[in-house]
């Protein structure tokens, strides 16, 4: 362990890549100073272990209904979080829907950045024409009101998982497009994308292999920052029974299952919502921690 | 400082013009944009309009006539140029459910959510801007740290959920607040006869109508859901300003100002804040424009009779019309906020005209 360390901490490094290493080293160190980041990133990593292993740790199946123990208050021996109007244990349908929000999240975030990504750094890349219209396209959808768009979206596609998360990424390629061009009008003239052109590197070659991971490290920030408004989003599709479809454990739709009876039994509502919130939360801890740790103009005090 | 002398003011009156033209083409380009998207959503959705005007037992002779009066055989391009005529003069087509028109019903929503909207970023202003301020001279305090987590839990908390949980226990357990809806029952019926109706947002009618008590009613309903949308745009806020306050508190003429031995207080919140005071319109006009988005999951909470439950009562009963008719008022309101915000912040920034 402690060569390791002295591998990292060298200030000569041998490789690129244990030049590379020794950066994110030190960027861990800074993250881990930051107290609000770390439980950003501890709630994070419990939500990807529960869900990899929710078969494992959820003590009942979500979806087998039960009668006789309907509506039980938190607490119950056997169901800590109690159980809603199917009888179905919360606590297990929670665990097992953190596996359908980190499915949405991974889906949306393996979608919009890339959109973004590729539209910005063309703009911002070539200028000009092609720029003005790419942007114009972009300023558009960036003026558009999000969830509205995505509703009318759901209603038109029909609701279902797959349709809620086209309608997320294609309301949040926009920020993405932005800062990707921005990054891109910065590195476009410096002597080194200079040198790959004059070594006859088409502008599609410079672009992937170039420019785009020049913009990666601000991407990624982003992404962590948005991550949270895209389960927010999701869930809010759910709730409205425009998302994910019973009887599948999504935490928003489980929310608005519990609504008709919150007055009396107070948990089937609330109990979800507590996860939704927390998770969000982990996120936004995280990405501010990120951001703190990896731009350097939000660092100077 | 330019010297008096210098003639630059008839050139500067030029640029001012040249940037409203400016600013008054991209929004042009932005509703185009967004009648567009309404446009292609409205054609690719699988409901046919012709059979959901008619019916399933029209003849083969009226689908024709139906169509062709629909302007349904024209080629795309020209229809689209018949629904940009159309909404332009106010017509965003009639409700399959009501068979009202929809500009008239969203004409009669749009007061609640507007007075929803108002009442809430009126409150995150009152609390988020000072909040933000403070949070501003004393960073890395217990204080700053407080305002940043409650600012980031305002922004990983699920609306419609804080809604639910506020219904419960304010109104549920504790009583303190009005229950869903914007009136009490006994209230709504004399509110309907009895109020001369100058705006329908409640509180100003009555308050205008000198009913107190009726205005009293009303604030009990509309305290709980605008003081949660309030927290929403409070967190944004106080962000922003406390931001922008740290840049400012770093400037040069601040070190001047204190130097020459002016009072902290007035240092900060009369020379700094005035500064940040411009890019702050943005900002609130930018969270305005989201709560006027933002309110359709509380107003489905609440049973708001506003824009935001109109279009998802419409969705629940695949009423297009009804939901790309709101969709094209909450767009057209939330862009004109953008370009106002967007001129206020030139109007307003002498170093914005350049």
């Amino acid at each position: 362990m402690s060569t390791l360390i002295t591998w990292l901490r060298d200030p000569n490094p041998a490789s690129r890549l244990q030049s590379k290493l020794g950066q994110s080293y030190l960027s861990w160190l800074r993250l881990r100073r930051n107290p609000l980041a770390m439980i950003g990133l501890t709630i994070s990593l419990a939500l990807v272990l529960m869900a990899v292993f929710a078969p494992l740790l959820a003590p009942h199946d979500p979806i087998a209904q039960e009668l006789s123990r309907r509506l039980l208050p938190p607490g119950t021996a056997g169901n800590w979080l109690g159980t809603d109007d199917f009888g179905r244990d919360i606590l297990s349908r929670i665990i097992f829907g953190s596996r359908i929000t980190l499915y949405i999240v991974l889906l949306v975030i393996l979608t919009a950045p890339v959109v973004g990504l590729i539209i910005g750094t063309i703009a911002g890349y070539f200028g000009g024409w092609t720029d003005e219209i790419l942007m114009r396209i972009t300023d558009i959808f960036l003026a558009f009101p999000k969830l509205i768009l995505a509703l009318a979206l759901v209603a038109v596609l029909g609701p279902g998982m797959e349709n809620a998360v086209l309608a997320i990424a294609l309301t949040s390629w926009p920020p993405y497009a932005r800062v990707a061009r921005a990054e891109t009008l910065t590195v476009r003239n410096s002597d080194y994308i200079a040198a790959v052109k004059l070594q006859g590197a088409g502008a599609a070659r410079v672009i992937w292999g170039h420019v785009m991971p020049m913009c990666l490290p601000s991407v990624i920030i982003r992404v962590t920052l948005d991550m949270a408004g895209v389960i927010l989003t999701a869930a809010g599709l759910g709730f409205l029974g425009l998302g994910v479809q019973p009887p599948l454990p999504e935490w928003g739709l489980m929310i608005s299952a519990g609504r008709k009876f919150l007055f009396e039994q107070w948990w089937v509502a609330t109990m979800p919502g507590l996860a939704i919130f927390i998770v969000s939360l982990g996120f936004n801890l995280l990405g501010d921690g990120l951001r703190d740790v990896l731009d350097p103009r939000s660092t100077s005090k | 400082m330019e010297p008096a002398s210098l003639p630059a003011e008839p050139s500067r009156l030029a640029r001012l013009l040249r940037q409203l033209g400016a600013t008054a083409f991209s929004l042009c380009i932005t509703f185009i944009g967004l009648l567009a998207v309404t446009f292609v959503i409205s054609r690719v959705v699988p409901i046919d309009p012709v059979t959901s005007i008619l019916g399933n037992r029209a003849s083969q002779a009226q689908i024709d006539d139906a169509r062709e009066a629909l302007g349904l055989n024209e080629p795309m391009w020209k229809q689209f140029g018949i629904y940009l005529g159309d909404t332009l003069r106010g017509d965003l087509g009639t409700s399959i459910r009501t068979r009202e028109p929809v500009l008239q019903e969203v004409g009669q929503r749009f007061p609640a959510t507007l007075e929803l909207a108002t009442l809430a970023t009126l409150l995150g202003v009152l609390i988020g801007l000072p909040a933000g301020v403070i949070a501003a001279t004393r960073p890395g305090s217990p204080y700053d740290q407080a305002v940043r987590l409650i600012g980031l839990m305002g922004y990983s908390m699920p609306v419609f959920w804080l809604g639910l949980i506020g219904l419960l226990l304010f109104y549920g357990t504790l009583g303190w607040v009005g229950g869903p809806g914007r009136l009490d029952a006994v209230y709504q019926m004399s509110y309907d006869f009895e109020v001369t109706q100058y705006t329908g947002m409640i509180m100003l009618d009555t308050a205008l109508n000198g009913r107190w008590d009726m205005f009293a009613n009303a604030f009990s309903h509309i305290i709980l859901p605008a003081g949660i949308l309030a927290y929403i745009s409070m967190a944004y806020i106080s962000r922003m300003t406390r931001s922008f306050m740290m840049n400012e508190l770093g400037q040069e003429y601040i070190t001047t100002a204190r130097v020459k031995g002016m009072p902290e207080r007035r240092v900060v919140w009369v020379h700094a804040l005035k500064n940040v005071m411009v890019p702050l319109i943005t900002v609130i006009a930018l969270s305005y424009a989201y709560l006027l988005e933002g309110a359709v999951l509380t107003e489905t909470i609440f049973a708001w009779p506003g824009l935001g439950s109109y279009i998802t009562d419409a969705l629940q009963v695949a009423d297009m019309p009804a939901v790309l008719g709101g969709t094209v008022v909450v767009g057209v309101a939330y862009i004109g906020l953008n370009m106002l915000s967007d001129l206020l912040y030139r109007l307003v920034d002498p170093r914005a005209r350049t």
